[in-house]
């Protein structure tokens, strides 16, 4: 790990004068579950390290206007532990108890799962987001692209590792983004951004901002997220689906599905989405739901497995948030 | 001369009871220190440089800019301008410094010119291979020919499973310190007894005045035998540095990078069989590759080696990529992989259970009563008759079944000496330069010694992990509980006749006529004629005794304490999301025979650990090589998988102890229970599938693949 300079400020204000123009200048620390270990990789290597903890309004979960707020840095454990989002947003619960080490429960936060970097085998070894060769070649396409995307036609091909990503863009939560120069407010749909070209990154925040907290409408919703996931041990999912259904009585009035680790951004199925209302939810109509929401996919060479596991993750998160046992 | 033969089954006292790890409490309160908690004072710390090519020829190396960086002593490099690299990971530079951050940051400041050479990392496609696949040679015995052309039935399969690492959990390393003409070596290491004398010749000291200390080590399942290019580098940058010592350990990416491998292997099987499931003909068309030196032929077919028939052929592949080590086992658990997955194909074809299948060919096995036995016993414990079903049979998108592997080895004691000291206030001390890789082997001891001198294990001090004690074979091959167990018991008899001898005339008999138990020294039989340990120890006067023991492995067979041929058979049930191909462990039974067990409770240990390290390998565990950059894309534990505990199920160990087995003496265990696991979890995947996933592990995209458009509902 690179030499740094370590920053604690008490209030946005000082947190904001620490942050820098470039990601080289400074990074945000929070629960350091990613920021620890690209920096002992050297994959990123900061000058100034700004730990956002200490800021005592970044924390809490709360009723604001019609919305809930979750501040950044409640760790997902605390998420977890919430009465009101357990009621609510069981798509929430399920997705942070997908994370099944209680260590990266404890530390990670919900800003910091939105802002973690991408997982990409090549990304991680130093090869770059865009994974490229000796000579400038894409390497995923022809390379090893089991955990890559399903839904991206390149330059970038990692998936967002985001795990409470699908939640919230079903939820259509937004997150409120801070700076000196004051605040803006993006869907989460919006925060996640695939890069096109060298430099660029996978959301929208800008090195001199922070992510101060997320906003969930209060509208009730039901609500599911199904992850097919390798190990129980705490693993990556290999997809991940969070549904939220407007009903009425029985039927569909409108349907969100947000499908996670399948794309560099979290991925909209606005196909299945637009077919399910009007329609109850059955075996049959989530399987063509399934199906719909995976009629675009472009898989790699070695990951067309994905589609059949997103279908079946689309099928399963639409029967578990209607209630019912497939 | 003591008679040396372990007492009866029925009159152990110690042996044979379930005695829980002397060091559980120190190692996990935190207090054992192993060769990587070893912070002596002026420690220098490590980093090494490693190839980030496959394959390349360093032009230059400057070392000026990674020189200048404050708190960088000394920077030493592995190989010179002109030398060619063979795999990414391979050493290039050690640099160490005040801190750890120093050394970092001075490795990235090394600048390497580069020639960069074409490489080959992957051999699953044995086609593109080329040049790199060197033929081993052919072995045919019988007419396979003529048997395959009269066999009722033929199966033929193609069956993989990948390189894989050791992935110990303390890395590879040593901490060392080089002063005037002593050194100090720390290593995590398998072989305490032959460090000295290996490092003595990689740095030119006598093995003399090298000290070698090891009481606990992280695990090495085959990888931890010699010192290592870093361990005699980390020894000359201490002498330069006035005998500062230094520590190296790999880091994480290293080690699953460099630190050994297990070989993979592919094969194209066929055999053939009568149409009552008498297996006549093999054939097998195997490549493997342990890295740049390409890799063995497993032994296949797999303890079933006398089919009559058989015509192996063999390719090694050279591969620029990390070199192999011994593997727990080496190649055995490919090969009842390999031979238990087309055999259980073949009982399909053939309409038959494979447990019935195995059973009508127990003959071609060398221990035929002793397989049916455990087949019969492994059945009882996974409730195989009801749980077994036609593969592919069942209903709805979950699927269960059941598989079977088998596995054989040697295990016979290696050499080994040890020293058994009786002090004249009664305490007693066994020193063997053995070491304990995390097996019990330090609890067996203190068990042998105290069973032998008719004390409890707490007056038994037990010194094991130096070179200064008596030497005591490498931890390789299943043969240390052999060894010592045989050193021990002679050491322990032969003190223990020494002091007969000191307490006889007190209680008026000859010494042949005194028997040591329940901490007294009696006459035969008599304890009414008896001194207490303390009192007859009190008779050696100021002088202690200090008697050796050996265990000699030509002499072995002959006094019968320890032996060799281990068999085993394992069972797995599996359940499979049929939509997901996602695997799950419901049970592994384990059935298995060493011999004499001298622990219990240990004996089990190690199975379980072998049975969830089937678990990994079938279910998770891969090095993944990219073809473009040459690199180990996963050297990581992240996408290096290995299960967890919620992904192990049930495991069920059956030690397979019985007055047959325990009259042939002393066996190793460590090798033979992790064999065939792998097969058992593969035939169980077949057999809820009803269609063979050819390539462990058995992912979600091998079995989803393996499906095709095949339909579970």
């Amino acid at each position: 790990m690179q030499s740094f300079e370590y920053a604690n400020p008490t209030t946005l204000k000082e947190a904001f004068a620490a942050l820098g123009s470039s990601w080289e200048d400074a990074n945000i620390l929070a629960g350091g579950t990613d920021l620890l270990s690209l920096m002992k990789d050297y994959v990123h290597s900061p000058k100034r390290v700004v730990n956002i903890k200490g800021i005592k309004e970044l924390g809490g979960i709360s009723r604001k206007g019609g919305n809930m707020r979750i501040g950044a840095t409640v760790t997902l454990d605390e998420l977890t532990s919430n009465a009101a989002i357990r009621a609510s947003y069981p798509s929430l619960i399920q997705a942070a108890l997908g994370v099944t080490s209680p260590q990266l429960r404890n530390m990670g936060t919900v800003a910091g799962d939105l802002c973690q970097r991408p997982r990409c085998w090549y990304y991680r070894r130093g090869f770059g987001l865009l994974a490229k060769g000796p000579n400038g070649e894409a390497l995923v396409p022809t390379g090893e692209n089991k955990f890559h995307a399903i839904f991206s036609n390149g330059p970038a091909y990692f998936v967002s590792a985001s795990t409470l990503g699908p939640a919230l863009v079903a939820l259509g939560a937004t997150v409120t983004i801070a700076s000196a120069s004051g605040n803006r407010s993006v869907p989460v749909e919006k925060f996640f951004v695939a890069p096109t070209a060298d430099g660029m990154r996978e959301t929208d925040l800008k090195p001199n901002e922070i992510v101060t907290e997320v906003l969930i409408p209060v509208p009730a919703t039901k609500n599911a997220t199904y992850e097919v996931r390798q190990r129980e041990l705490v693993d990556w999912p290999l997809t991940a689906a969070a549904v939220a259904l407007r009903m009425n009585g029985s039927t569909v009035t409108s349907a969100s599905i947000a499908l996670g680790h399948v794309a560099p951004t979290i991925w909209r199925a606005s196909q299945a989405e637009k077919m399910l209302v009007g329609k109850t939810i059955t075996v049959e109509t989530a399987e063509a739901a399934g199906e719909a929401a995976v009629a675009n996919a472009t898989p790699l060479s070695g990951n067309r497995y994905k589609v059949q596991l997103t279908k079946v993750a689309v099928k399963r998160a639409l029967l578990a948030a209607a209630g019912i046992k497939a | 001369m003591p008679d040396y033969r372990w007492p009866d089954m029925a009159k152990r006292k110690v042996m044979g009871q379930r005695i829980s790890r002397l060091d559980g409490p120190v190692k996990s309160a935190g207090r054992a220190k192993y060769p990587s908690d070893m912070n002596p004072q002026g420690l220098l710390q490590s980093a090494l440089l490693t190839s980030p090519h496959a394959h390349a020829k360093i032009r230059s190396i400057n070392l000026d800019a990674a020189k200048a960086i404050p708190g960088v002593v000394a920077i030493n490099t592995f190989v010179q301008p002109g030398a060619e690299v063979q795999w990414a990971g391979a050493e290039i530079a050690i640099v160490a410094a005040n801190t750890e951050e120093a050394a970092r940051d001075a490795v990235r400041a090394i600048k390497i010119d580069w020639e960069v050479l074409p490489h080959v990392v992957k051999e699953e496609n044995l086609a593109k291979a080329g040049t790199r696949a060197k033929a081993a040679g052919e072995q045919v015995t019988g007419d396979p020919e003529k048997a395959f052309s009269e066999a009722d039935v033929k199966i033929e399969g193609e069956y993989g499973i990948p390189v894989i690492t050791h992935c110990c959990l303390e890395p590879h390393g040593n901490v060392i310190s080089w002063k005037g003409d002593k050194v100090d070596f720390w290593p995590s290491t398998q072989a305490v007894s032959t460090s000295a004398t290996q490092l003595a010749t990689l740095i030119g000291v006598p093995a003399t005045q090298i000290s070698v200390t090891c009481d606990y080590m992280g695990g090495g399942f085959g990888s931890k035998f010699p010192p290592d290019s870093w361990g005699a580098e980390s020894a000359k940058i201490s002498k330069g540095a006035n005998g500062r010592p230094v520590k190296v350990f790999l880091d994480r990416a290293t080690e699953l990078t460099i630190a050994g491998v297990r070989p993979s292997h592919f094969a194209k099987i066929k055999i053939g069989a009568k149409s009552d499931g008498s297996i006549t003909a093999w054939q097998s068309d195997s490549w493997s590759t342990g890295g740049f030196g390409g890799g063995g032929m497993a032994p296949i077919p797999y303890v079933f080696v006398n089919i009559p028939n058989r015509r192996n052929n063999h390719a090694a592949v050279s591969l620029n990529a990390g070199p192999q080590r011994a593997w727990r086992a080496p190649n055995h658990p490919q090969a009842a992989f390999l031979t238990c997955s087309a055999l259980t194909d073949l009982a399909q074809k053939l309409n038959m259970d494979p447990l019935a299948l195995m059973q009508k060919n127990a003959g071609l096995t060398l221990r035929a009563a002793t397989y049916t036995d455990q087949l019969a016993k492994a059945a009882e414990l996974m409730e195989w008759k009801s749980k077994y079903h036609t593969p592919g049979e069942g209903k709805g998108t979950i699927r269960r079944g059941v598989g079977i592997g088998v596995a054989t080895w040697g295990g016979a004691g290696h050499a080994s000496k040890a020293k058994c000291i009786i002090h004249p206030d009664g305490s007693v001390e066994v020193e063997l330069g053995s070491q304990d890789l995390g097996t019990g082997n330090r609890t067996c001891i203190s068990m042998v010694a105290a069973e032998s001198l008719g004390l409890p294990m707490s007056a038994i001090k037990v010194k094991i992990g130096s070179n200064d004690y008596p030497a005591s074979g490498p931890s390789g091959g299943s043969t240390t509980i052999g060894g010592v167990s045989t050193s021990t018991r002679k050491a322990s008899l032969n003190a223990l006749e020494k002091l007969f001898e000191k307490v006889a005339p007190s209680l008026g008999v000859p010494p042949d006529q005194l028997e040591a138990v329940d901490s007294r020294i009696q006459v035969k039989g008599n304890p009414n004629k008896a001194l207490s340990w303390k009192q007859a120890a009190q008779k050696l006067g100021p002088s202690k005794i200090e008697e050796m023991g050996e265990n000699v492995p030509a002499q072995a067979a002959r006094e019968g304490l320890n032996t060799l041929g281990a068999s085993g058979v394992q069972m797995a049930e599996v359940e499979i999301d049929t939509e997901t191909g996602i695997v799950k462990m419901r049970k592994m039974v384990a059935v298995q025979d060493c011999g004499l067990v001298v622990n219990p409770k240990t004996a089990e240990s190690q199975v379980f650990g072998a049975c969830i390290m089937s678990i990994c390998s079938a279910l998770f565990e891969e090095r993944v090589m990219d073809a473009v950059t040459g690199r180990v894309l996963n050297p990581d534990m992240e996408f290096y998988k290995l299960a967890g505990l919620p992904d192990i199920g049930e495991i069920v160990v059956h030690m397979d102890i019985q007055e047959v087995h325990d009259k042939r003496g002393i066996i190793g265990l460590g090798e033979p229970c992790a064999i065939g696991g792998i097969a058992a979890i593969a035939n169980a995947v077949h057999n809820a599938l009803g269609v063979r996933v050819p390539m462990v592990p058995a992912t979600a995209d091998r079995v989803l693949n393996a499906i095709g458009t095949k339909r579970y509902a």
